[in-house]
């Protein structure tokens, strides 16, 4: 059997010692942790390494400057081989092996490399004694020189206790005043808040913020790096608002949109009535009848003109409300954008409004074109079996029934042309919304903190080991430079993304068509309302 | 009107038929001969050569950072085996599978296209199924070695294999 030994690196040119370490259960390898120097006395070193719960192997390192050559004598069997794996102790004990399992106890079924990374991460304790301290047992490991820290991450853990405790508290009483605020209409204001995007924008962010600020340590890897990740997507969020904050208020940008806004919404008015006014003649050279036309056409004329006198009656707020909507953005970019989508929403809201009504009309048609079409042919839908049967009608039920049949028929082309129009439209509109809503899903997932630490501290984020073959000489042990093998940055995306009540296309391309074609109202972004991963 | 005088060039714009824009230019050689030029936008010389180089350039950026260079099979004995290949741009892509996932290391013949070809892979053990295999990686994608070659990869990896 060929002996693996996992030696590191920084204990290459220590002084001679003990070597301490960990036998791997189930294989043929031990990892060394660190060396303990002479001169000792073996009853403290054996005390001390029992407290630290390692297996101090009994045989020389003859170092200062050469490699251990006294290691093969170990075993004492002869014809074994021995492989020597150099690691960067450092890097391995700082770096997470992917995919991140919860931390089980290291048996046997484990898999080598999971074996050698938890052994070094779990050995924390060891590594606590630097070469300042004075200590009856000296040792060589990766903190020997001086345990590793930095001013600023220690300040921000003093800080942060206090902090998390501030902010969990602002979000408790928010939460309360909002709640209070609700007893009293609970069911206009639970709906209405459950269809604004803004609302739900900022119930998950308060969510998040909950999160973040729970005074609890993370415990596991993958709590921390969401913490993180949540962290930095919001001081992300909240920089690119001020900023656009920033660059709105600063030549008075809102002033000249709220000025462009009424105009706009004016045009989009004008524009519509030019539709209605083609449709009501012969649009695209087809002939529609002429009486269906002219309801339909003034019924949705009147309907614009009431939507224009109440634009023109809220045309002194709008600057105001406008200005009081960009301060909001210091909320964050993603509240920015939602409170748009929102915007777009309501002042769209003629055109869901006609989409609904084409649509009905539609719907109606078709329903009423196919069970007539079941009493031509002498059948009819049985609600029962769920399934169609014969049935013999009367000679006035038929002579109706086809009467009905063959105007619906004759009327169809008109209606199936507004619906048409009018389905486009919305479409537009609900493309535009679902272009923000991605905006937004993108800035609430994605992991910046992650995506940081993959670029800056590549061995962190681990995907698996790389070997690299140091020196060959016939007659020495093998010697190999075990390398961390950084994850891709596909996977770490896809790891780490945050979940979000991210808005999906609700059907497949085939229903969508179907239900277009049945007249039936489309709704084609859903939000999710559980979160998935 | 003196010898060689322009007219001064008209704030007029011409158009052709086609309404792409020509240019007129009036020349007035001395009192009874004149000259008149018109000509059109031509495609400069120097534009062309642009738009080709730029076409040749990204061309070869896609080859420097898809093509590979070599690929490397380091069978390391009891520990596992490590899959790299290196790109032209210098990047390396690693791939390292312990000997425990390891069933063995085949030459298996596949059809691709209208040839039947060989190649190097390595069979995966199945975690449920202990004679089953899950999964299979070829080995040596890119420069898709002949038999010889792969033979001779194949009886140096059994070596090995066989041992632990």
């Amino acid at each position: 059997m060929v002996l693996k030994i996992f030696f590191p690196q920084c204990c290459n040119k220590a002084d001679s010692g003990l070597l301490v370490g960990h036998w791997l259960p189930g294989q043929d390898s031990a990892v060394v942790l660190a060396v303990i120097h002479y001169p000792f006395i073996p009853g403290q070193v054996k005390q001390y390494i029992h407290q630290v719960g390692c297996v101090g192997v009994g045989w020389k390192n003859e170092e200062a400057g050469g490699e251990g050559k006294t290691k093969e004598e170990k075993t004492g069997e002869e014809g074994d081989k021995v492989i020597f794996v150099h690691y960067e102790q450092r890097k391995v004990m700082l770096s997470q092996l992917h995919p991140t399992d919860p931390p089980v106890p290291l048996t046997q079924s484990t898999s080598e490399l999971r074996q050698v990374f938890g052994t070094v991460s779990q050995s924390e304790s060891l590594f606590f004694l630097d070469k300042y301290d004075d200590s009856p047992v000296k040792l060589t490991h990766w903190q020997s020189e001086g345990r590793e820290g930095s001013i600023i991450v220690e300040l921000m853990k003093q800080a942060s206790t206090p902090v998390c405790l501030l902010t969990a508290w602002i979000l408790v009483v928010c939460s309360l005043s909002v709640s209070v605020s609700r007893i009293l209409n609970v069911f206009p204001l639970r709906f209405i808040s459950s269809k604004l995007c803004s609302c739900v924008q900022l119930s998950y962010r308060t969510e998040h913020l909950q999160t973040v600020s729970s005074p609890t340590r993370a415990t596991s890897h993958t709590d921390y790096m969401r913490k993180a990740n949540i962290f930095m997507s919001f001081l992300l969020d909240v920089t690119l608002g001020l900023l656009l904050i920033y660059w709105l208020y600063r030549e008075n940008r809102v002033g000249q949109l709220a000025n462009a806004l009424l105009p706009a919404a004016d045009r989009v008015a004008k524009e519509l009535e030019e539709l209605l006014q083609w449709l009501m003649g012969a649009p695209a050279g087809l002939k529609m009848n002429r009486a269906l036309d002219q309801v339909l056409g003034r019924f949705f004329l009147y309907h614009i003109h009431l939507w224009i006198s109440y634009i023109h009656l809220m045309s002194p707020f709008i600057e105001m409300i406008l200005w009081y909507v960009g301060l909001s953005a210091c909320l964050g970019l993603t509240f920015a954008l939602s409170l748009l989508s929102d915007i777009i929403a309501l002042l769209t809201f003629h055109i869901y409004c006609f989409y609904v009504y084409g649509a009905r009309l539609y719907c109606l048609k078709v329903y009423g074109l196919t069970s007539l079409w079941r009493l031509f042919r002498g059948r009819k839908w049985n609600v029962l079996r769920q399934r169609v049967d014969s049935c013999s009608y009367d000679m006035d039920q038929l002579f109706i029934g086809t009467l009905l049949f063959t105007i619906l028929l004759f009327l169809l082309p008109t209606t199936a042309l507004y619906y048409l129009v009018f389905t486009l439209l919305r479409m537009v509109v609900v493309m535009v919304q679902g272009v923000l809503q991605l905006t937004v899903d993108f800035i609430n997932s994605f992991p910046l903190f992650a995506l940081g630490l993959r670029v800056f501290r590549s061995y962190t984020l681990a995907e698996g080991v790389k070997f690299s073959v140091l020196c060959e000489e016939p007659g020495t042990p093998l010697h190999l430079m075990m390398d961390i093998n950084p994850l891709k940055f596909s996977s770490v995306v896809q790891t780490y993304r945050t979940a979000t009540y991210s808005c999906y296309p609700k059907d497949s391309w085939l229903a969508l068509c179907k239900k277009l074609f049945l007249g039936e109202l489309i709704y084609p972004w859903r939000h999710k309302t559980t979160k998935i991963d | 009107m003196q010898n060689g005088e322009h007219f001064g060039m008209e704030d007029e714009t011409y158009t052709d038929i086609d309404g792409k824009a020509i240019s007129l230019e009036c020349q007035s050689h001395s009192g009874f001969c004149r000259e008149f030029t018109v000509s059109s936008a031509k495609v400069s010389i120097s534009r062309v050569m642009v738009y080709t180089c730029a076409v040749w350039m990204t061309a070869y950026i896609i080859f420097f950072f898809t093509e590979v260079d070599h690929e490397t099979l380091l069978v390391i004995g009891s520990l596992g085996v490590q899959v790299s290949s290196s790109y032209a741009s210098g990047r390396e892509s690693t791939d390292f599978i312990e000997m425990d996932k390891i069933k063995d290391i085949v030459i298996n013949e596949a059809i691709h296209m209208q040839r039947v070809i060989y190649y190097l892979c390595i069979l995966l053990k199945d975690p449920s199924d202990p004679s089953g295999v899950s999964s299979v990686v070829p080995l040596f994608q890119s420069s898709k070695p002949r038999l010889n070659c792969l033979v001779k990869v194949y009886r140096s990896c059994q070596e090995i294999l066989a041992k632990c």
